[in-house]
């Protein structure tokens, strides 16, 4: 998280440079950007040292085949795209980001969509300059994690066997497929997300009936197995 | 598909001529056998995941009698113009294909607990070591005097999924303002509990759509209080204003009974005329679960709160609706949730696969008005008595608008959530 911050940092200095250079998008402000991407930075890191977590890292994505990083699991469907020559630039950002699974169907990116569209010039203003860092040498390593109220189940092994018992429970909802249609995709997440997560509806830091009530009698040792099941999983 | 399914069930025909002769031949086989009857959320649940999970160790037939199904879930949403019929259609093609379960489009008729068969309605009888029963419901016609399975044509119940719901539709849709609609809504215990509250909501959110805000829709109630009673009246009160009057017993008096020529149900205390009338009569499991034996004075069936196994029956599993199943409510979650701990039993008995203490949960989504969605929700755990809730919630009233479109749009993924759990992926 610290590592982050500083990327962060880092990046923010860029997006002024880029703002003074002239190169940012269409009138986007990058410093606009950068707090509409408070609601991207959950799942998405950006700026030098990057990671994955719940989605890839998003160092140099601008003129980057879509779905192409090594070590994330993307969605079949935005493979597909990159494949067909789907590359990330302004305008493809500015679409998909308008309506994701419009424009690319299946996509396990668990977010609705962006209406304004200044909000999307600044964003994509700001990804432009945070984005021209270099990531970590191994974006998909494991972050160690942090001394949480998780950390606990973060260092258990968990069970793929009872996980994937449990997981009955979950899949009445959230699809094995990856495919989010309303309820977030939950497959391939790292396990320190998957677990901080859990956690977070647990006590609640995370407000969500449903998921506080199916977290709260779960141990340590089930949501360790359902880290463990639902990372193995691979997105169709 | 549909030849296809004609062609599977010709081969069990004759092979089941074959077994009168030589009952040994089919039971000669590798693998042991199941039978599914009913391709609903428990049925086709179970039939997948005894098929998924036992990695083709174990052969799968599901029986259902419709080639296509129509979700009765999701099916208000239909009425109310928020979802297509073809929406709530699926078919078992990915079943069949990608799960190498058995399908036959037929009708069981009997259960030969003896023998270990289903026998169909053509005669044909489909060996099983373990059964899975799971037809729903059936109604009670006479539970509401006058109202039968004719009378329906004219007073729709709409409670079964179907050519019901497209005659409710088109009756909702000849209503002119100022003219009522009467719904007689059914006791307990009873298939969706929210169900006939969401399904006024929808005929108010069409009227009022068109402008038709001088039409009202009574509700005939032979409860003293139904599900998510004050989320309902709150929107019925904000969304649709003197347009939802419900009636419990204390105010009508007892539901005498209705007149389809004339339109009317009568109450102790008036008689009420409708252009529509929506008769949801008493209920109890379906038929086949009464022919096999199956059901307790109440007419469902008592199952075992471990493992959703008849207390009637140790090769027999019952599902959803037509089980008692404690706290748990009669709702296609539930069903679904059931099927899964069925299966796990089912495989523990036939390939001594690993059986976990057995875990329950449901959550019914209802829609009040555009982006106005509700829900309610529990968890469950066998007791020696019952399957008992451990924890459950309700949406509260006065919710932000914000929190009640995201209610909505969740159940939105809800539904293709789990109609991929039922069904398989499509596509």
């Amino acid at each position: 998280m610290r590592q982050r911050r500083r990327g962060l940092g880092r990046s923010a200095g860029l997006a002024l440079a880029a703002l003074s250079c002239g190169s940012a998008l269409a009138g986007g402000d990058p410093a606009e950007g950068e707090k509409v991407f408070s609601a991207c930075r959950s799942c998405h890191q950006v700026g030098e040292g990057a990671r994955h977590g719940i989605g890839p890292h998003l160092d140099r994505v601008f003129g980057r085949e879509a779905g192409s990083l090594e070590g994330f699991a993307y969605s079949l469907a935005l493979r597909r795209k990159g494949a067909q020559g789907l590359v990330w630039n302004a305008q493809t950002l500015d679409v998909y980001l308008k309506r994701p699974q419009a424009y690319v169907p299946g996509t396990r990116m668990s977010f609705r969509g962006m209406a304004g569209n200044e909000d999307r010039a600044n964003l994509i203003a700001y990804l432009e300059a945070a984005s021209a860092g270099a990531p970590a040498a191994d974006p998909g390593a494991a972050p160690a994690p942090r001394d949480e109220i998780g950390a606990l189940a973060m260092n258990i092994e968990g069970d793929p066997a009872l996980g994937q018992y449990l997981a009955n429970e979950c899949v009445t909802c959230h699809q094995p497929s990856g495919r989010a249609d309303g309820i977030p995709s939950i497959v391939g997440w790292p396990r320190v997300a998957f677990v901080r997560a859990l956690f977070e509806y647990k006590t609640n830091v995370r407000a969500h009936e449903v998921m506080r009530m199916v977290t709260r009698n779960l141990g340590n040792d089930e949501i360790a197995a359902l880290a463990a099941y639902f990372g193995s999983l691979t997105p169709q | 598909m549909t030849s296809m399914t004609r062609r599977t069930f010709g081969i069990w025909a004759g092979a089941a001529a074959a077994s009168l002769a030589l009952p040994t031949y089919l039971r000669a086989q590798d693998r042991p056998r199941v039978v599914v009857i009913g391709g609903g959320a428990g049925g086709a649940t179970a039939a997948r995941y005894i098929s998924k999970d036992s990695e083709g160790a174990i052969d799968v037939t599901l029986i259902e009698a419709n080639p296509q199904y129509t979700t009765c879930f999701f099916s208000n949403l239909y009425l109310g113009g928020f979802r297509s019929f073809q929406s709530i259609t699926h078919t078992y093609d990915v079943l069949a294909a990608n799960y190498g379960i058995s399908v036959v489009n037929g009708r069981a008729e009997a259960v030969d607990r003896e023998a270990k068969e289903v026998v169909m309605a053509d005669g044909g009888r489909v060996p099983y070591d373990r059964l899975v029963v799971s037809p729903g419901i059936d109604f009670i016609w006479d539970s509401v005097p006058g109202y039968s399975e004719e009378a329906a044509q004219i007073m729709p119940h709409s409670w079964k999924a179907g050519p019901q719901t497209k005659l409710l539709k088109e009756k909702l849709e000849a209503v002119e303002n100022g003219q009522q609609i009467v719904m007689v809504t059914p006791p307990n215990p009873y298939r969706c509990p929210p169900g006939p509250y969401e399904r006024a909501s929808m005929f108010a959110h069409i009227l009022k759509s068109k402008g038709f805000t001088d039409s009202k829709i009574i509700i005939l109630d032979p409860k003293e209080k139904f599900s998510k009673q004050g989320l309902f009246q709150e929107g019925w009160e904000a969304h649709y204003p003197g347009m939802v009057e419900w009636y419990g017993p204390e105010i009508h008096g007892g539901i005498k009974g209705v007149d389809p020529e004339k339109g009317t149900v009568e109450t102790d205390f008036d008689t009420f005329k409708g252009a529509l009338v929506n008769v949801i009569p008493a209920q109890k499991a379906g038929a086949i679960a009464h022919q096999a034996g199956l059901v307790s004075e109440n007419g469902f069936c008592p199952i075992d709160a471990e493992s959703m196994r008849s207390t009637m029956d140790e090769n027999i599993f019952v599902l959803g609706d037509a089980a008692i199943a404690g706290d748990m409510p009669k709702s296609a979650f539930s069903a679904n949730s059931q099927a899964k701990v069925a299966a796990m039993n089912v495989r523990g008995d036939l390939t001594g696969s690993k059986v976990f203490p057995a875990r329950y949960a449901n959550t019914c989504w209802s829609l009040i008005a555009p982006d106005d969605g509700v829900k309610v929700g529990a968890q469950y755990a066998p007791t020696e008595e019952k399957i008992a809730s451990t924890t459950s919630f309700i949406s509260q009233t006065h919710e932000d608008p914000a929190l009640r479109k995201a209610t909505y749009e969740e159940s939105l993924g809800w539904y293709a959530g789990i109609t991929s759990d039922i069904f398989g992926r499509q596509g």
